[in-house]
């Protein structure tokens, strides 16, 4: 137990190096400590955030799904009707166009068949003025007589 | 014979157990044996190079981390020193309430420190001190028996006791600087009796002064005798071990194991009383 003026270097060594590690080693470590604490505590929260985000974004997907979903059934529901009511309208349209050419090729065939005859009758009656005549030779006056072969005429 | 190597074990001993000295007698250096008479001014040379050496190494390994320091992914070495650094600010964040940019610094630098110089207890002691020996006969011209080395600095008093002075001074720096004058003085003399009674209060000055100076000192007593007690008997049992021949092996391993303990623990200690020191000095309670 001999203390000795090995005691005052130490001392002096003690306190430069005290005062070394409070001015160029202490600051800077737990700075980098302390910012990377906070960085890694940022991140965490980053990512809680992120997660929550997701979260919400999922249900609003799930909902706009389900809303798309609700749509497109609707759509192909109002497409069925107007499908059918199309056909409808179509096959009414199409049943009434039928009627009417069946109309119009019933009255042209009438028109036809009345035309057809009275031109029949018409040559009929030369026929019969003209069978008359061979028959009557000169007796008969196609003027003076056109009377009676017009209501023969008529009589066919 | 016999006699002879009895001799030459306590010899072996106390030539472990003497420090590397070095003195001026007569305006000239001179050293180790020619020191005895010089007293005061004399310098343990292997306790102030061993000492210097591992602090300038604590520094030099925290300076490196510390100026590499970067808050992104921290490499391994930058790791470990974080995690000592760490340790140390939530020892002083618990323990030291009051704001100081000289607590945490004094604590890392007292522990690492501390530690570094009792690890030197683990290595074998025969190793360097046989070392110093060869290079002073062959360098020197010295009778090896002459050239002393003691590698660890915290078995010397002189080392131990330097940390606690420069722990007490603080002690004392920081009960004035957040007390004041008085303050401090109050607190010496005004507890733990006290009395209502002018009179009866001055007469009980005294005895708390004694009370409480006898509190104080012990401080830096018990912290500079704690560690030095603790590794002058680890040391000096490592000494016996080394010297009991082939044996030393199994018994040193086993002593080492157990020292391990004490060199971490021991810097611990120091560095925790340190802090509940300086924290019961700049406590104001009174």
């Amino acid at each position: 137990m001999n203390l000795n003026a090995t005691l005052l270097g130490e001392l002096i060594a003690f306190a430069v190096f005290v005062l070394f590690c409070m001015k160029f080693v202490w600051p800077p470590l737990i700075g980098a400590i302390e910012a990377r604490q906070q960085k890694i505590a940022d991140g965490l929260a980053a990512s809680d955030r992120a997660e929550q985000d997701l979260r919400l974004v999922q249900e609003k997907v799930k909902q706009q799904l389900a809303e798309a979903k609700t749509q497109a059934s609707a759509l192909i529901d109002q497409a069925k009707k107007r499908e059918q009511q199309i056909i409808d309208e179509a096959s009414v349209k199409a049943q009434s166009e039928r009627e009417k050419i069946l109309a119009q090729a019933k009255a042209e065939i009438d028109a036809e068949r009345i035309k057809a005859r009275e031109e029949l009758r018409k040559q009929v009656a030369v026929l019969a003025v003209a069978g008359a005549e061979k028959i009557l030779q000169r007796s008969i006056d196609a003027a003076a007589h056109s009377d009676i072969l017009e209501k023969l005429v008529a009589e066919l | 014979m016999a006699a002879g190597e009895e001799i030459t074990l306590t010899g072996h001993i106390q030539h472990h157990l003497t420090n590397a000295k070095m003195c001026t007698v007569d305006g000239s250096v001179a050293f180790n044996k020619a020191c005895s008479e010089a007293g005061f001014w004399t310098w343990h040379i292997d306790t102030l190079a061993w000492s210097i050496g591992l602090g300038l190494l604590f520094l030099f390994l925290f300076k490196r981390a510390a100026t590499k320091a970067t808050v992104g992914v921290p490499g391994k070495f930058q790791c470990f020193i974080e995690m000592v650094v760490e340790f140390v600010a939530n020892n002083v964040k618990d323990t030291f309430h009051g704001k100081s940019k000289l607590i945490a610094p004094l604590a890392l630098t007292i522990f690492v420190w501390v530690f570094l110089m009792n690890l030197m207890d683990l290595i074998p002691v025969d190793f360097l001190p046989a070392f110093a020996g060869y290079v002073g006969e062959v360098g020197f011209g010295v009778d090896s028996h002459d050239v002393y080395m003691k590698i660890v600095p915290t078995t010397d008093i002189n080392m131990t006791a330097a940390l606690a002075i420069g722990v007490f001074m603080l002690m004392i720096g920081y009960s004035i600087k957040i007390k004041g004058v008085t303050g401090f003085i109050k607190e010496l003399t005004l507890h733990p009796f006290s009395a209502s009674n002018g009179f009866v209060q001055a007469l009980l000055v005294p005895f708390n002064l004694l009370l409480e100076l006898i509190a104080l000192v012990a401080k830096p007593f018990s912290l500079a005798l704690r560690l030095f007690g603790n590794l002058y008997a680890g040391e000096l049992i490592f000494i016996l071990i080394g010297a009991v021949g082939l044996m030393q092996l199994p018994l040193h391993f086993i002593w080492a194991v157990f020292h391990i303990l004490v060199i971490v623990l021991q810097a611990f200690v120091f560095m925790m009383l340190t802090i509940v020191y300086l924290s019961m000095a700049s406590a104001d309670n009174h």
